[in-house]
């Protein structure tokens, strides 16, 4: 498997209130291949994310070191209280080296 | 071969699953030691959501919730999640920072088999909190 990552999905609103609790949802198409599957007689070999990366205005909000257990097309879900306008950056890095990267504006009026 | 040799051979045969099983738990504690290091590790203080019965394996929804005020002074610095009986039982490691409304992170994991699911969340004071859950899994999701 070669060439890009998949471009990842994130749903977050435009805007919130000063103070409001805005939910953040991450999605990116990977296969998560540990190494350990077969397909018949052949070992499917290993290809994984191993880290995501979300910032806030520059600051790491969320870090994950993403591991075996983790499903194919990681999904995470998590919540941030907005006190002003914010910039986030999302980044997904697999082992060897290859990263995705998504960004997003949420404004407070 | 000598006696004493055949009999501990045939002995150590009779424990080959047994053996299998020691091998796991060795990985978890290994895998917990790496987490967490050798500090103490307190129950409670955390919702784990998982379903009890997971239709598949390889996408298993979890919830984790750890009591926590989130403040720069008061906070869950890390979440750990472990499987029991999973080829190598570790599953994310999540690094929290306090801008975070909540120590909530919600993901999808996957069970090979029925099992336990292990939370370890580790406060910024280094204190640690454990839940577990256990999950029977009707189709596994690992190796297939």
């Amino acid at each position: 498997m070669s060439g890009a990552l998949n471009a990842p999905r994130i749903r977050i609103p435009r805007s919130a209130r000063a103070g409001e609790v805005i939910e953040i949802r991450t999605l990116i198409e990977h296969p998560m291949e540990t190494g350990l599957r077969q397909d018949g007689s052949r070992a499917v070999p290993r290809d994984m994310l191993t880290r995501m990366v979300v910032r806030m205005n520059g600051e790491v909000l969320l870090a994950a070191d993403l591991r075996n257990g983790t499903a194919a097309n990681p999904f995470h879900v998590f919540f941030v209280r907005m006190e002003r306008s914010s910039a986030f950056e999302f980044t997904w890095t697999d082992e060897r080296g290859r990263s995705a990267r998504a960004e997003a504006r949420v404004s407070v009026a | 071969m000598s006696t004493t040799t055949r009999r501990a051979l045939l002995a150590l045969a009779a424990l080959a699953p047994a053996a299998a099983r020691a091998a796991a738990d060795g990985a978890l504690a290994e895998a917990i030691r790496e987490a967490v290091g050798e500090a103490p590790i307190e129950d409670g203080g955390i919702v784990l959501r998982a379903p009890a019965v997971a239709e598949n394996g390889g996408q298993v929804p979890v919830t984790v919730l750890v009591e926590s005020p989130m403040t720069a002074s008061d906070h869950v610095a890390a979440i750990h999640i472990l499987a029991t009986r999973n080829p190598t039982p570790g599953v994310a490691s999540f690094h929290l920072s306090p801008l975070l409304a909540r120590a909530e992170v919600q993901t999808r994991i996957r069970l090979a088999e029925e099992q336990r699911i292990i939370v370890l969340a580790q406060m910024n004071d280094g204190r640690v909190r454990r839940a577990v859950a256990e999950v029977r899994v009707t189709t596994g999701g690992c190796l297939t």
